[in-house]
């Protein structure tokens, strides 16, 4: 069989984006304290070690609880600003939405710089999960809003200019027609947001104060050689979970799609 | 019909920014008539028909609905219903949800409003479709839940803006019949927005021609054809021929004019167009009311000879562009393609009946 040089190109390109995530569960599972070949046998020993690991359980409920919070804050802001940016037209738009979504590409260094020294010296207040949390939200949003954007802008004006026609108020008609519709959207945007602060490190670093985040975590723990194993255990986890909230998230996205008629202009899938 | 009119323009004037998008617009709807607006894009016809649903708010002037200054009033509140160009039908919900989507403020029963969808639905012919997904629904089908929808509100005025033009040919002239025996049924009064001149002829008891945000002309569909006002309304209304003409006497009732290619002729003074047709007078021919002479047969009228310059054919019709003797541009003549009557050929020299009385004189 022949093998074209682009189809040898695609295939080496996937195997340098997925290798690396694929030797996770190897070493995860691998019965040695060394991260190298030859493997040897097989244990769960990491799973149960890390299972165990007080500080790992409060790093992983810190995060938990930020992702949670933070994009269902930048979501709903972003519902806001998708839906401003979209249907009104008002001045300095352009300039207002620039600097919304100037946290994308803005190094994330400088985000956390100067967002810690304003919790310091200009808010005075404590570092906790509260001010990463403030600090995901704003570097979340941006994305947020990219999805949103979308969903608002092929929604269909006369819709809810039907619905007012109809006799309902721009409250009812915004909850009756519009959210509904950008539904799928609005869980896009959440997830989104939800895999940018789960594994963000810089700002976490910077505002965390002596709380451990899941990223922050990780990284402390590369400096013994005896945890890795561990992190490796975790990483396997954090996977599997990944691919776990994906399919879920393109279930329902696909379902929404059929159930509305729409078509089908691709997910994350 | 009663003599207070269902909705009147008193003087709208509609600015975007700088752009006039309505130049003072004054006309009485009467109550359950048939209106057309009818217009090419940008004319402003639309914004008017949204003016009286309150989606669009007037720079100055007046919209009454049945004597009721709309001002303040919101378009939720007002007594109109409306049938989009797309229809807007909830993609999210079923064909009954769509349909009884009004009925969600009023506080009968469920089993009233369930009753009120099923009779509604009846109407447009679509029984049994109340539990459809209704997304999933074909151009005509959504057209009538539109319809439905918006008539199981017993609205005073039914909105239409384009409704018929994403259809199919078939479909909209099946669909156009339906909407006249509807408007019928219900009584209600139907204005309708449309760019389509033949269908405006066929559905309206009245049309306002607008152009540039002014109405050209308003009147019933027979008016309008045969007698419009300027040579812009006659040429956006079905095809007029023109031809250069110079009045050159005018006693009582009747006015002179030297036509090109006609010779000198008597019109009378009701089948004057005062409006302006530039510097040069003009008569002006629908291709009907000419009529090509088969061997032997006799003009009821005058005739006047020429050559056949082009044919085109239709089937049921043919149509001949025919350059009359001593002129430079043909004009076009319809001929039904009755049995037994042969359609001529490109070049073949015949002769035009005519009578003074079916032309138009623009001055």
């Amino acid at each position: 069989m022949k093998i074209s040089s682009l189809k040898l190109y695609a295939l080496a390109y996937l195997v340098f984006l997925y290798a690396p995530i694929f030797l996770l569960p190897l070493f995860a599972f691998n019965d040695g304290t060394i991260i190298a070949f030859p493997l040897k046998g097989f244990t769960t020993d990491w799973f149960a070690k890390m299972a165990e690991n007080d500080t790992l359980r409060h790093a992983l409920t810190n995060s938990l609880i930020i992702a949670v919070t933070s994009s269902a804050g930048a979501t709903i802001l972003a519902v806001f600003a998708a839906r401003a940016s979209t249907r009104y037209k008002f001045k300095g738009k352009g300039g207002i939405m620039g600097l919304i979504m100037l946290p994308m590409v803005l190094p994330d260094i400088l985000m956390g710089m100067s967002l810690l020294l304003v919790m310091l010296e200009v808010l005075r207040v404590n570092l906790s999960i509260a001010t990463v949390i403030l600090g995901h939200v704003i570097i979340s949003l941006p994305y947020a809003i990219a999805v949103l954007q979308t969903a608002f802008a092929t929604l269909d004006q006369s819709l809810e200019e039907a619905a007012v026609d109809l006799g309902e108020t721009r409250m009812s008609t915004f909850r009756l027609i519009v959210l509904p519709l950008v539904m799928p959207g609005i869980i896009s945007a959440f997830l989104i947001s939800f895999t940018i602060s789960l594994d963000e490190f810089i700002v976490a670093f910077f505002l965390a104060g002596n709380q451990p985040t899941l990223p922050t975590y990780i990284f402390s723990q590369l400096r013994f050689p005896s945890a890795i194993p561990v992190i490796m255990a975790l990483g396997t986890c954090l996977v599997a979970a990944s691919i776990l909230l994906l399919s879920v998230a393109e279930f329902f996205r696909r379902r929404g799609i059929k159930r509305t008629g729409a078509k089908d202009t691709g997910g994350f899938l | 019909m009663t003599d207070n009119p269902m909705i009147a323009f008193r003087d709208v004037q509609k600015y975007y920014g700088d752009y006039h998008a309505l130049r003072g617009i004054s006309a009485e709807i009467r109550a359950g008539e048939f209106f057309s607006l009818l217009g090419p894009s940008g004319c402003g016809k639309t914004t008017l028909l949204r003016t009286i649903a309150g989606f669009e708010d007037i720079s100055s002037g007046a919209v009454l609905i049945d004597g009721k200054d709309m001002a303040n009033v919101p378009a939720n509140k007002r007594p109109t219903n409306m049938v989009f160009q797309s229809y807007a039908i909830f993609p999210h919900l079923t064909v009954a949800q769509n349909v009884g989507f009004g009925l969600r403020r009023d506080p009968r029963s469920k089993a009233e409003k369930d009753k009120l969808v099923e009779e509604s639905l009846e109407m447009v012919g679509l029984t049994g479709y109340g539990a459809r997904a209704a997304h999933a629904l074909s151009g005509g089908q959504r057209q009538r839940v539109a319809l439905a929808r918006a008539l199981i509100l017993k609205p005073k005025v039914l909105l239409l803006d384009e409704p018929l033009s994403a259809l199919d040919r078939k479909i909209r002239e099946q669909m156009q019949v339906e909407l006249i025996k509807l408007q019928r049924e219900v009584g209600i009064t139907f204005v309708l927005v449309t760019h389509d001149q033949e269908e405006a002829l066929v559905m309206s008891d009245r049309i306002a021609v607008m152009f540039e945000g002014e109405i050209a002309q308003l009147a019933d569909p027979e008016t309008l054809y045969r007698r419009p006002n300027s040579r812009r309304v006659a040429d956006f209304i079905g095809v007029m021929n023109f031809l250069p003409a110079k009045v050159t006497g005018e006693s009582g009732d009747t006015i002179t004019a030297e036509v090109a290619g006609l010779g000198t002729l008597d019109v009378a003074t009701s089948q004057v167009s005062m409006a302006p047709a530039g510097d040069n007078a003009a008569v002006g021919f629908r291709p009907e009311t000419l009529t090509i002479l088969y061997e032997g047969q006799q003009a009821t009228d005058r005739e006047a000879p020429g050559t056949i310059d082009e044919v085109v054919y239709y089937g049921d019709m043919t149509y001949y562009d025919v350059r009359l003797d001593g002129m430079e541009k043909p004009v076009r003549i319809s001929m039904r393609n009755v049995f037994g009557r042969p359609v001529l050929d490109v070049g073949t020299r015949t002769r035009v009946s005519w009578s003074p009385g079916a032309l138009v004189l623009f001055r």
